[in-house]
């Protein structure tokens, strides 16, 4: 709608290097009050200290990148014109392109499959994999009320709260194990959802977005206030971890225990590897429940939700409870990952449960592109494994997170799968608004 | 009764703060429909630079408070309204015309950078002031209780008062506030009327940047610390006053900002400090509940 046909003539050196120019004069701008001054305590008093060599270093970077990412860009640009016109005549390769992506999806499962076999020693790999997983099942669950029910979700991490905290009471108080707390702690999140759900359903776009904001602060104000209830900023601790079929993972001692009931020599990586096929199967049922959902009336209502919601009620479709059910489901979903995280950490506090944790998760969602399954688990592999890469500097780790972010999103806007297309279609090239 | 005047006084400062920062939200919204998640950082950068400024011109021997106030003010205003360009034209301005999305992840990882490069920068502990502005009227007293009306907060309401009268008549009457009215209703049409819509766009984030640069300033002066996490509450609930007054309203984002203000204040005094951010939002749920696009919001009229 919005295209400006601008004819690109190509820039010269002065062009170039005025533009550079005028980017070293807003970065001296920014910089000044951030970069160049600094206040530093000195005996309770403050002062302010200068840092131009600093400062200086930033303007000649902001300069120098400038003039190569405008540079760059030209070059992209002619070859891709020229490649699009090459391409004009054939028309259409596209065909293949769900046949490879089905082919990457297995070929991922296999990959899942083999880590814990091929990493047996090495804890640091299968832990983060299991991390990974947690983020894939979180965002396999938003995905239903995102990406597919289109409702803009920003307190998701409430209902994984939930699903945490149930499990922490029911296994601390009353004993319960992890299978017998599971589906109760979805029921639960599955309540909290239609309980958020309910006011909402007269909302639309970002009044929703405010309002489940809103809602995960309140869930996350009341778990560090009610210390009766969830023991406040100290969190539950000593959760019990989950067992095979009864075989605690200990070492080996009276009761029988997982390594001496298979003859298997004690090791704590036994654990890690027990608890990272756990959440890889408790995430392929995600996946495999919510993939059939899709197929279902009310899968496909979701979508038709998502599309167009006027048409959808014109249709007779029921949009309250299609829009319950889709917060349900996501919600419970949620709950199921916020169990698994308890059982994993035997601890759990209000401090895992913030804001930032539920941006994360919709990053994943419309990182990978929005209704796209494998798009999430691309995702947060990126998302989980970037911070993770960033350890050796650590204290630029959330800066660059926040920074890969813009520039993930400004290289896809549609996510790195961008493949928003509704499971059934009428018409070939659809009536895009 | 004289704890309930206090409390009024404490809860209309507040609401001028968030509205101040709401203005921005609203306004963003307004003209290309996204949340800017990065304004509760834009207004934290400008409480930082307000306390360098504070720092250096004590260091120059300046003591007349108007004459720093003033000069903070405008240093502020300055430096944070090349923030608030330059967040437009860095992670905002690509996304144009994509997914609806799309900016608002781009602006949540822009509000995640500049919460870690002020941390980086300038440090992770609370920054302290020296006191700028202190002393302050004493109403009445009732019982030993002592209504008072710190100078600072009388201060930060005329202040409000005269930025919202400015900015009536800005938007109001103006050649920009013109354009800028034209960009909300039709951005296409605009365009097409030899209007430079990419740079009233870029002037409405200034503008709202420099509002909030404003409310950093007087919240550096009113409470005399910062540090790097107070734009993420203060963002939060500055939307929700913008959404609660009606998103796209300015009087609403006014309105809605002295409400969230009023609330806290009260609620915080006789019920429970604890829970004030629970009873905040559970009053936005119950409004929307019954009036779902705010108080002086236009309902979204759909055509099919």
């Amino acid at each position: 709608m919005n295209t400006l046909v601008i004819a690109h003539h190509p820039a010269s050196p002065a062009e170039r290097l005025r533009d550079a120019a005028a980017t070293a004069l807003i970065a001296l701008l920014l910089g000044i009050p951030m970069i160049g001054l600094t206040t530093v305590d000195q005996g309770g008093m403050l002062r302010v200290a200068t840092r131009w060599p600093t400062l200086f270093a930033f303007v000649a970077i902001c300069f120098a990148g400038r003039l190569l990412l405008r540079y760059g860009l030209d070059l992209l640009r002619a070859r891709r014109l020229a490649r699009d016109q090459a391409a004009a005549a054939s028309v259409g390769r596209v065909v293949g392109s769900s046949a490879i992506l089905t082919g990457i999806g297995w070929l991922a499962l296999a990959v899942a499959l083999l880590l814990p076999i091929a990493f047996a020693d090495n804890r640091y790999v299968v832990d983060t994999a299991t991390t990974v997983l947690i983020y894939v099942m979180l965002g396999w669950g938003l995905n239903v009320v995102v990406g597919l029910a289109g409702l803009l979700d920003l307190g998701y991490v409430a209902f994984y709260a939930v699903g945490a905290y149930t499990y922490g009471l029911l296994s601390t108080q009353l004993g319960w194990g992890f299978w017998q707390a599971l589906p109760v702690a979805g029921a639960m999140a599955a309540t909290f959802g239609i309980l958020l759900g309910w006011p909402t359903l007269r909302l639309r776009g970002d009044y929703l977005a405010i309002v489940t904001l809103g809602f995960g602060e309140i869930i996350r104000v009341i778990l560090v206030n009610w210390t009766e209830m969830s023991g406040g900023p100290n969190g539950i601790t000593s959760i019990p971890r989950p067992s095979f079929f009864g075989l605690p993972f200990k070492p080996p001692g009276d009761a029988p225990t997982f390594a001496a009931f298979f003859g298997l020599d004690y090791s704590p990586n036994q654990r890690l590897i027990f608890l990272y096929y756990l959440i890889l199967g408790l995430a392929l049922l995600t996946n495999l429940f919510v993939s059939r959902m899709r197929r279902l009336p009310v899968g496909r209502a979701w979508e038709a939700m998502r599309e167009d919601e006027i048409a959808c009620k014109a249709m007779g479709i029921n949009a309250r409870n299609v829009k319950l059910s889709a917060f349900a489901i996501g919600a419970m979903l949620g709950g199921f990952a916020g169990v698994f995280f308890a059982a994993r950490q035997g601890f759990i506090s209000p401090e895992s449960f913030t804001f930032n944790e539920s941006a994360i998760i919709l990053a994943i969602v419309v990182l990978g592109g929005m209704g796209s399954q494998l798009g999430v688990v691309l995702a947060s592999l990126v998302l989980v494994l970037l911070p993770e890469l960033g350890r050796d500097f650590a204290e630029y780790r959330m800066l660059l997170f926040g920074a890969a972010m813009i520039l993930i999103m400004i290289w896809k806007p549609g996510g790195i799968l961008a493949h928003r297309e509704p499971t059934l279609r009428h018409l070939p090239q659809g009536g895009e608004r | 009764m004289a704890l309930a005047l206090q409390q009024l006084i404490n809860g209309l400062t507040l609401g001028a703060v968030y509205g101040l920062i709401a203005i921005g939200y609203t306004m963003v919204y307004g003209i290309i429909g996204m949340i800017n998640f990065a304004h509760g950082d834009i207004y934290m950068v400008s409480a930082f630079i307000a306390v360098t400024a504070f720092t250096l011109l004590a260091g120059f021997g300046i003591s007349s408070i108007p004459l720093a106030l003033l000069l903070v003010l405008l240093v502020a205003v300055l430096f944070t309204s090349v923030y608030g360009w330059t967040v437009e034209r860095v992670a905002y301005r690509p996304l144009r015309g994509s997914t609806r999305l799309a900016p608002l992840i781009s602006a949540i990882g822009m509000s995640i950078f500049l919460q870690n490069m002020v941390q980086l920068t300038q440090g992770a502990r609370v920054k302290p002031i020296a006191p700028v502005l202190v002393g302050g009227i004493d109403l009445l007293t009732v019982d030993g209780f002592t209504v008072r009306i710190a100078y600072t907060q009388i201060l930060i309401v005329v202040v409000t008062i005269a930025l919202m009268a400015a900015f009536t008549w800005l938007i109001g009457s103006t050649s920009f506030g013109r354009q800028q009215r034209s960009c909300e209703q039709d951005r296409t049409m605009t365009a097409l009327l030899g209007i430079n819509v990419d740079r009233t766009i870029s002037l409405t984030f200034m503008l709202g940047a420099a509002l909030a640069a404003v409310a950093g300033v007087m919240v550096t002066v009113y409470y005399g610390v910062v540090d790097f996490f107070i734009g993420f509450v203060a963002g939060i609930k500055a939307f929700t006053a913008a959404v609660l007054g009606g998103i796209g309203s300015l009087p609403g984002a006014m309105l809605g900002g002295l409400l969230i203000g009023l609330i806290e204040a009260f609620w915080a005094a006789y019920l429970s400090a604890e829970y004030k951010d629970v009873a905040t939002f559970s009053i936005l749920i119950l409004v929307l509940m019954f009036r779902p696009s705010g108080l002086l919001g236009r309902p979204e009229v759909e055509k099919v």
